[in-house]
């Protein structure tokens, strides 16, 4: 990465309007030291092209079909520089929450352009401070408050699921990952179980055990098991274990 | 202020209407005591004078305890106590009066015959001051009513102001910018294609400014408002989209709020064919049946779409209300979801031109 300067970097611009996507490239045909290695149109093509080509900086807008922008870095292991350029004002807070670099509002001049790159520049000279925050954990807390996850998008290289909330039975931490089970599938996702935890609704998920999370309408029943600890049976036979405090947790849901 | 005693008309009124009760109390009496007509007469009218004041404080009770926050029972234990004292005092003077007009041997023996109808007189007594308690608390019922009708009347003005300032706020500011933001592409690569733009763009917001000001426009300046908005989303989605109108011709000429129908066709754009990679459609039918204008606004969606992070289904909202404070039960309003199609059916009554309403 220390050999930025010789290189040059390597830019994408994600925009589901065509016309949108050529103002960025207008404004970029000056500069000799950045090359576009690609455009996409939609969410999807987004995280392929992003995954496999891991550029140097993005141009983001956040309303496409399929996956929205802030869903994309979500799924995305960003080393990269992200510059959101969008129509809406509202998600400005958000976007530098999960650190971008800036936030063009559409239409923009060449001088906001400018400066827009002077600081993706900055940023990539600099040990890029976002590589030490996971970029998962940032683009979920940065939803709005009151306001559940209603999907799940994964990876898996660099095809994209979406997982309906309604269809997830169980989630289990395992190390930096989540295993979220689906259809008796598991799809692996890089985030803290707890940003999990805070993203779904507390009435439809809970945090049974320190590692698993789950979907409350799945569990028939609950049954001791051991000394101090039970465990939760599923609709699909899965026995999850439950903490004391996740038996406290679940008493308290089931009696109200 | 009290209904009766604040009018000196209602009250002579009132007093008029305790004559013929006063005779039928004399009636009573002279049957059951044995009175005389002229015993009964001079005795019943003075009480029922009185009484009909004692009868008039009702009034204030009933407005300190209103029917609707106490209790049956609570209501009728006062009110029935209030009677039986106002009645015992009543049977007192009644009395009294005969006394005085024992010891002025007007009416010699009238006391001994006046205890003989005492139970008549109470019973009375109790029964016009309960009269008068219901009496009252119909007023207060008839008082209240009205008050609500004047509120709705109120808040439908009210609501009429928020269409008003709804209107003018409609032009959604992301489609404004979005579209500047294609014209600026446009600047560098098709100067010509810009200069459309801008010119189209300008139509539909002095179009859009322009009916703000009407209570209502034919359908078929609605369609040319829609048609000015879907030329500028043309030129911003390309081939990402296909209109389809099917309108009866009759339609075109009913009268319907202004800027009604733009929203829903936005809408389309906003939550339908812009989720769509390879593009989507949008449907208009309009038509009139049974004295009713049917509208259905349809399009394609992608049900597994991203959810939008902020608030959306304002423009339906605005759309629903306005029908509502316009015309109340006489327009409809219906959102449906059915697979990958989006729809909203309006109907309303169908006032215009072709038709005497």
């Amino acid at each position: 990465m220390s050999s930025r300067n010789d290189t040059k970097i390597r830019a994408v611009i994600v925009d589901d309007e065509s016309l949108a996507r050529q103002v960025v490239r207008e404004h970029l045909a000056p500069h000799q030291e950045i090359e576009i290695i690609g455009e996409c149109a939609n969410g999807f093509e987004a995280v392929k092209l992003i995954t496999e080509q891991k550029p140097d900086l993005i141009f983001l807008d956040i309303q496409m079909p399929k996956l929205d922008g802030f869903e994309v870095l979500e799924l995305i292991d960003t080393g990269s520089a992200i510059v959101f350029v969008t129509a809406h004002d509202t998600y400005a807070i958000r976007a530098f929450e999960v650190h971008a670099v800036d936030y063009l509002l559409k239409p923009f001049g060449a001088e906001r352009f400018e400066a827009a790159l002077d600081r993706a520049r900055e940023r990539l000279n600099a040990n890029s401070p976002t590589a030490a925050v996971p970029a998962t954990e940032l683009a979920a807390t940065a939803r709005p408050p009151a306001q559940y996850l209603e999907r799940i998008p994964v990876r898996d290289g660099a095809q994209v699921f979406i997982i309906p909330v309604s269809k997830l039975d169980f989630a289990e931490a395992q190390d930096d990952y989540v295993a979220l089970s689906t259809e008796g599938k598991k799809h692996l996702k890089q985030q803290p179980i707890s940003s999990l935890e805070a993203a779904l609704d507390p009435s439809r998920f809970l945090r049974i055990h320190r590692s698993y999370i789950v979907n409350l309408e799945r569990v028939v029943k609950v049954e001791p098991y051991g000394k101090d600890t039970h465990v939760a049976v599923l609709r699909n036979g899965v026995q999850l274990p439950v903490s004391r405090a996740g038996y406290a947790r679940l008493r308290a849901f089931l009696e109200r | 202020m009290h209904p009766i005693l604040s009018r000196l008309s209602r009250l002579a009124l009132y007093l008029l209407a305790w004559i013929p009760l006063a005779a039928l109390l004399a009636y009573l009496m002279a049957a059951t005591g044995g009175l005389t007509a002229r015993q009964a007469i001079s005795l019943s009218f003075p009480l029922c004078f009185l009484y009909a004041f004692v009868c008039l404080s009702a009034w204030y009770s009933c407005r300190a305890i209103p029917s609707g926050r106490s209790t049956i029972g609570k209501l009728l234990e006062v009110h029935i106590a209030a009677a039986l004292v106002a009645s015992g005092l009543w049977i007192l003077c009644a009395e009294l009066l005969a006394y005085i007009f024992n010891g002025m041997s007007l009416y010699p023996g009238l006391t001994g015959r006046l205890s003989r109808t005492l139970p008549i007189l109470f019973a009375a007594g109790v029964i016009l001051y309960l009269f008068s308690v219901s009496f009252y608390y119909l007023l207060l019922a008839l008082e209240a009513s009205q008050t609500a009708e004047a509120q709705a009347i109120e808040a439908r003005v009210l609501a009429r102001d928020a269409e008003l300032r709804a209107l003018k706020a409609q032009v959604n500011p992301h489609f404004l910018f979005n579209s500047l933001n294609s014209i600026s592409a446009l600047t560098t690569s098709d100067p010509a294609k810009a200069r459309e733009m801008c010119i189209l763009l300008g139509d539909f917001l002095r179009r859009t400014l322009g009916l703000g000001e009407k209570s209502t426009i034919p359908l078929a300046e609605e369609m040319s408002l829609i048609h000015a908005f879907l030329a500028v989303e043309k030129i911003r989605f390309g081939a990402r989209f296909n209109m389809e109108e099917n309108i009866a011709e009759e339609a075109l000429k009913m009268n319907i709020p202004p800027l009604l129908l733009q929203p829903l066709v936005e809408n389309a754009f906003t939550h339908g064919i812009s989720n769509l990679i390879d593009g989507g459609w949008v449907r208009l039918d309009a038509r009139c049946q049974n004295g009713a204008l049917s509208i259905l606004v349809e399009n394609s969606f992608d049900p597994e779409a991203p959810p939008r992070r902020q608030k959306n289904g304002m423009g339906l909202l605005n759309v629903r209300q306005r029908l509502e404070a316009r015309y109340g039960d006489r327009a409809t309003f219906n959102v449906r979801t059915e697979g990958d199609r989006f729809s909203v059916a309006i109907t309303l009554p169908a006032e215009g031109e072709g038709r005497a309403t």
